[in-house]
């Protein structure tokens, strides 16, 4: 299904001249209204007649996550505040929080490409939508609020927390629809699962999660306690919430909102701009925002765009599911590994449940990595040797996938911890004293 | 002529054992004998209690993984050379045995075996051939 057949199918050529003109306008928007951008864009030498083509993009220096910061709280807004209507930011985990402001245009264009997102997915006016993201700041909540309004669902501000309630409502309101975190869903699975309530009370049918990566084993899983079908989302509280890009039913890559945003991949050490289906880090340029906008801001996420049309007619550019953040990247002993292969080792795999931590440690100055997972039956209790050949079949398969020793742990049933939001899974006690 | 054992996963922890009990002791349930077995990252706790049904359902609703495993228990006198009887006649019959645990009773004046074998019927009908007693779920959860 639709929210804009006409905008979201346009041809390709189209997509691209509209994006040159709103890029040139753009860069100028941002020269002439944001003292950082004046600044950088002078020293490149560029303006927005100077961009003849798109790949003359590549001219414009790249935003940080840095630049941001070292602006804050306002120094990258583009007007000023009376025509601000909201303010939101990041949970800001390793420093001051990122903002982003908007006017009311943006609000609603906001909204626009999210009801996009909803409409993609499945949802219709008809659909009930819990939303259990947390409310307050997170763009998430309030995002798919206004977007799944527009598009005439009902919608439940849930927010996250008291699940019982939240399984509460699921049964009484006749929730269709869900909104929330990938581990978030994975524990209201769980719930559901151990509630006295058979599944015919619950009526979900659909999932829009997102705000965190999530893997294809994972996915299944959520979907299987659940009963529902999950689209994933993309977004970023830099690049105004989610609504960057989204699943549409066939799941074969996340549309971009190509009218309002001109991604790219880079390679992450070079920098240089790499083709269609090659691998890099994802570089995206607003070309609507009027409050904050960016150019070229470097998302730090690892994917890869396809520009083929899609077989549900869309003909906006698809990612790749985050392969990983730069960010989650852990290297140890030198191998680059991102949380989502682990993942994808344990989500799935018989007698261990789908919740993990790993640890990294330093010992003897030579890095260890440590996967713990939960046993989730009491199968294999009869012999102690079952339980070790689970614990060798788990750490030869991720020995394989990531090409390193681990020591695989196993622990009690819901001895880990469970995320309302965002999962925090990696525990680095590297910069610690020894144990 | 099958006893009911639990099997509890634990986490190598400090005041796991305890916790464990301590849920046992709550649902008043009596431990018949014990026995834990363990790498440096997890034991499995193995026990056989008077009323197996309430153990289970108290250690599963204290969160815990837990199974109930068939085993024999036989009761030889607390003479030297009597366990030794019965290990042969084991041995001769080519039955293999996964593990043991035991304990003496003053009161009976013999020693309880319990034993998991990985052909308990035929094991239970050759230790009895040889002479052996072979206690039932009852005897043992009443001892």
């Amino acid at each position: 299904m639709f929210y804009q057949k006409d905008v979201e199918t346009m041809r390709r050529a189209d997509i691209e001249a509209l994006q040159l003109q709103k890029l040139k306008k753009m860069v100028d928007y941002c020269y002439n209204n944001i003292p950082f951008y004046h600044e950088r864009l002078q020293e490149a030498g560029v303006t927005g007649d100077k961009i003849k083509t798109l790949s003359d993009i590549q001219y414009i220096p790249f935003t940080t996550k840095d630049d941001i910061r070292d602006n804050y709280p306002f120094g990258m807004m583009a007007c000023p505040m009376k025509n601000i209507v909201r303010i939101h930011a990041s949970s800001g985990t390793t420093g001051k929080p990122t903002v982003g402001v908007y006017t009311k245009k943006d609000i609603d264009t906001w909204a626009e490409l999210i009801a996009r997102i909803g409409a993609a997915s499945g949802v219709t006016d008809e659909d009930i939508i819990q939303i259990s993201f947390g409310y307050g700041l997170f763009t998430g909540a309030l995002g798919l609020h206004y977007g799944l309004e527009k598009l005439g669902a009902t919608v439940i501000p849930a927010s996250s927390g008291n699940t019982q309630k939240q399984l509460m409502m699921f049964r009484d309101f006749g929730v269709t629809g869900l909104v929330a975190t990938p581990s978030y869903a994975l524990y209201l699975g769980e719930m559901v699962k151990e509630s006295p309530y058979p599944a015919s009370a619950y009526k979900l049918r659909i999932g829009l999660l997102g705000s965190e990566g999530c893997t294809e084993e994972m996915r299944t899983q959520i979907e299987k306690n659940l009963h529902m079908f999950v689209t994933d989302n993309y977004g970023m509280t830099e690049l105004g919430g989610p609504g960057v890009s989204g699943e549409c039913e066939l799941r074969c890559g996340l549309h971009f909102a190509e009218d309002h945003f001109l991604p790219e991949i880079i390679d992450r050490d070079t920098l240089e701009r790499k083709g269609p289906g090659e691998v890099g880090e994802l570089v995206v340029t607003t070309l609507s925002r009027e409050g904050m906008p960016v150019l070229r801001y470097r998302t730090k996420d690892i994917t890869r765009i396809n520009y083929e049309p899609c077989a549900c007619g869309r003909t906006h550019a698809r990612m790749d599911k985050v392969m990983g953040r730069t960010d989650d990247m852990m290297i140890i002993k030198g191998v680059n590994v991102f949380p989502s292969q682990i993942e994808s080792v344990l989500v799935g795999m018989e007698h261990v449940g789908p919740h993990y931590q790993l640890i990294v440690r330093k010992k003897n100055f030579l890095d260890t990595l440590e996967v713990k997972v939960e046993l989730s039956n009491g199968e294999l209790l009869q012999s102690y040797g079952e339980l070790e050949a689970l614990q060798h079949k788990i750490h030869d398969r991720l020995k394989s996938v990531l090409g390193l020793e681990t020591k695989v742990t196993l622990a009690e049933p819901k001895s880990l911890e469970r995320f309302q939001g965002k999962a925090k899974r990696i525990l680095d006690l590297r910069n610690e004293p020894e144990e | 002529m099958q006893i009911q054992q639990i099997s509890v996963f634990v986490e190598n922890k400090s005041g796991r054992l305890a916790e464990i009990t301590e849920a046992l002791a709550a649902a008043n349930v009596d431990i018949r004998a014990v026995s834990i077995a363990d790498t440096s990252d997890f034991g499995i706790l193995r026990l056989i209690v008077n009323k197996p049904k309430e153990a289970v359902e108290a250690l599963k609703a204290a969160g815990l993984t837990v199974s109930l495993t068939s085993v024999i228990a036989m009761g030889i006198d607390d003479h030297p050379g009597e366990f030794a009887k019965a290990m042969r006649v084991l041995a001769d019959n080519q039955i293999g045995v996964e593990y043991i645990y035991a304990f003496v009773s003053r009161e009976h004046g013999k020693a309880f075996v319990i034993l998991r074998v990985d052909d308990s019927e035929r094991a239970v009908n050759m230790l009895r051939e040889n002479g052996i007693t072979i206690l039932s779920a009852e005897e043992i959860y009443d001892l």
